[in-house]
């Protein structure tokens, strides 16, 4: 009998522990004491080691932004470098607290991976980088090419669309990482590197020659990027979207790195006033400290600024403002209002 | 009335519990684990299931049906990106299966070469094989895939300077371009009859073999056997007015179009898993080799067999039964390893499947399983098919 008692028993056991919920990521991540951020395993201007393993780039500084609004410090963040194919199952799997990954928002992805996209911190599209000394001017000459591709991205997908809906031939040769797909573009294996076009821009700087490669004029698909968060969790959710919006309206309200102590102090403007937590429903719902927009411009930067030093003409890609602008200068990137 | 019992006897050994009955105690105990492990794996499925449920990942094979929308570079069945997801699952197995079956292949005949050239006699060849062997087992795989593939690469010119041989053969960063035959319906007669030679020369070494048993006598197999899987098929082609046409590689445009290609991806992870593999059987085979007494070469020297007979009747029967096990474990690890194809772009079970179909759909669970479910069928097959081989050649006890 007793150990019919003690089989129920942990029948018993094992049935209750199924219902046990997910912690919210918010309060994990405050009781670990850092936010574990997944990047690209190397993609200048959006997340890339230096030489001392200090990560830097548009995606990094989203990760930085995070960790700034919730502890006020934005050195208490780790990354954890993925590949394409990697990122999704590890913030599936709760290894990871954000994906800031150069990853573009789809319906499959944002349906049925249970992920939910947080933002675009970049407006994209797929281009091609071709050598050259191959001749061609337009991607309508690419017939026959053999295009180098990273796996597991929309890019696979587009690349696909596109030569099917045109009725050209192409070889895709797929290579798990950046690094292997510029060797081997540059050995020649391939015709063609397509990717978003600030990677070529940014792959193009690792070749070997990288005045002997151009990047195409056509954009062929479109490629929101932005960081990626768990399905479910609605607090963690927020904070994310909002410490990215953070940086944007701190552009809109023209609030630097340099003049936010300043424009904390004297700013009788209330949306800045707002922004800063000085007014209005500060951090309240989100679950963090009324500075927190504050610590983001402080120790961040306005999103201009994270623009400018990573990607932008402040950087070796040196690549245009363009669709990345602000709404009212002629770009996408806008801000709902802080109130 | 005799087979009334006397009523003494029933109640001879006194009332057990049923629990202490030795017999349901053992069933009792066995269900007891066997339940406790079902229910783990029920419990573990549930939690899974429902953690995914919870989080809105979507589950189920039905993204198997869905089209796939993705160019794979080398498929040996029909694949365009209007296939489905589970087609990619077989252009990766079949990928998989070729390099494997290939690398296995090459690194049994590099192995078995290496691995008596060391036992070789002749200093120069022993310390060959002996480097050989210490330079590439000590290097990680990996390391040596992507060396052969990226030294291959640099080493190769582009297709529009492409290395030839008599027009018909070119080498170039793109892979090696050959003359694929296109035959002609006549040329089946010529694969019927080759077909029948196989079999046929089964049949007679077989019998010749038997032959030699009983009588001594020798008979030609080696000769008659040439003669009927090559000869005879070649005088068919002859006789049918030789059916079959050959399409050539041409330039086009970027790259050749036409013929039979074989893509770098492959050549350098073949290059590489077998090259590395060999290293090991080699050692083996020389392990083997050694296993075998020296007194049955003197015994068999002493009969007056020759040293290549001796070897072969006697050293090498022998030593198989101490190679096959470990060179299960080779063939078993070469094609495990094959799944490094993912670094260098050759289209695999793991780069494909596991791979972009994963990252596409997001069905991780789903198709891990498969993956896994595939490698272990694999090496599973594998293993029995040398366990027979063992059993077939191991010391018959009488």
């Amino acid at each position: 009998m007793k150990t019919l008692k003690s089989l129920a028993a942990s029948v018993v056991l094992l049935t209750l522990s199924i219902a046990v919920a997910q912690a919210a990521t918010l309060d994990t991540v405050k009781q670990r004491g850092h936010v574990q951020c997944g990047v690209n395993t190397g993609l200048p201007g959006f997340s890339f080691p230096d030489d001392r393993g200090k990560w830097s780039g548009l995606d990094v500084d989203v990760c930085r932004a995070i960790a700034a609004a919730v502890f006020g410090d934005a050195g208490n963040v780790k990354f954890t470098p993925l590949t394409a194919k990697e990122r999704f199952t590890a913030l599936q799997s709760g290894e990871i607290d954000v994906l800031s990954r150069n990853t573009t928002w789809t319906t499959t992805r944002d349906t049925s991976l249970g992920l939910n996209f947080a933002g675009v911190n970049y407006y994209d599209g797929q281009g091609f980088m071709v050598k050259k000394s191959l001749g061609v001017n337009s991607a309508k000459d690419l017939g026959g090419a053999s295009v180098c591709i990273q796996a597991g991205t929309t890019t696979e997908l587009n690349l696909a669309d596109y030569f099917r809906s045109r009725n050209m031939k192409y070889t895709p040769i797929t290579y798990d990482k950046a690094a292997e797909t510029v060797a081997g573009f540059d050995a020649g294996r391939c015709d063609v590197l397509t990717s978003d076009q600030s990677q070529l821009y940014a792959l193009r700087i690792q070749l070997k020659d990288p005045g002997g490669a151009i990047v195409l004029p056509e954009v062929i698909s479109k490629e929101p990027l932005g960081p990626v968060v768990r399905q479910g969790d609605d607090q963690w959710f927020n904070v994310v979207k909002w410490s990215l919006f953070a940086m944007l309206e701190a552009e809109d309200m023209g609030v630097d790195s340099k003049n936010v102590d300043d424009m904390k102090a004297n700013s009788k403007n209330p949306a800045v006033r707002r922004l800063l937590g000085l007014e209005g429903i500060g951090g309240k719902g989100l679950g963090l400290p009324n500075e927190w927009a504050y610590n983001i411009v402080k120790m961040v930067g306005n999103y201009a600024e994270a623009f400018d030093r990573n990607v932008g003409t402040g950087s070796k890609l040196n690549i245009a403002r363009g669709i990345n602008a602000l709404w009212k200068d002629g770009g996408l990137q806008y801000a709902p209002p802080f109130r | 009335m005799t087979e009334k019992k006397p009523t003494a006897a029933a109640p001879s050994a006194p009332k057990t519990p049923i629990w202490n009955n030795p017999t349901f105690r053992s069933v009792a105990f066995q269900a007891i684990v066997l339940m406790s492990v079902a229910a783990f794996f029920v419990y573990i499925a549930n939690n899974t299931l429902t953690n995914m449920a919870q989080r809105g990942i979507a589950t189920g094979f039905g993204f198997l049906d869905l089209q796939a929308g993705f160019g794979i570079l080398m498929s040996l069945i029909e694949y365009d990106e209007t296939h489905t997801y589970g087609r990619t699952f077989f252009v990766g197995l079949f990928n998989t299966l070729l390099v494997s079956f290939l690398g296995i292949f090459f690194a049994t005949l590099l192995g078995f070469i290496i691995g008596i050239g060391r036992l070789s006699r002749n200093w120069l060849i022993a310390r060959v094989a002996a480097a050989y062997i210490e330079i590439f087992r000590n290097i990680p795989l990996l390391l040596q895939i992507l060396f052969w593939y990226f030294a291959v690469l640099s080493a190769l010119p582009s297709p529009r300077n492409s290395l030839s041989l008599l027009d018909l053969f070119f080498l170039n960063v793109r892979g090696l371009y050959l003359p694929a035959p296109q035959p002609e319906p006549a040329f089946t007669a010529v694969s019927v009859v080759f077909a029948l030679g196989t079999i046929s020369s089964f049949f007679v070494a077989r019998w010749a073999h038997k032959r030699q048993d009983l009588t001594g006598q020798q008979f030609p197999v080696l000769l008659t056997v040439l003669g009927l899987i090559i000869g005879l098929p070649i005088l068919v082609f002859a006789v049918t007015g030789f059916p079959l046409t050959w399409d050539m590689p041409r330039l086009q445009g970027f790259n050749f179009r036409g013929g039979l290609s074989v893509i770098p991806e492959l050549v350098a992870l073949l290059l590489a898993l077998s090259i590395y593999t060999a290293a090991f059987i080699a050692e083996i085979v020389r392990a083997g080799i050694l296993a075998v007494s020296h007194g049955q070469t003197e015994a068999s020297f002493a009969l007056g067999l020759r040293p290549t007979l001796t070897l072969r009747l006697v050293v090498i029967p022998q030593a198989f039964r101490v190679i096959i096990p470990p060179l299960t474990s080779q063939y078993l690890n070469l094609t495990k390893n094959s799944s490094l194809a993912t670094a260098v772009g050759y289209p695999d079970l793991v780069a494909v499947w596991a791979g972009t179909t994963l990252n596409q759909t997001g069905q991780a669970v789903e198709i891990i399983l498969m993956t896994m479910a595939v490698y272990l069928t694999i090496s599973l097959v594998i293993s029995m098919f040398m366990n027979w081989y063992n059993k077939k050649t191991a010391l018959v006890e009488r």
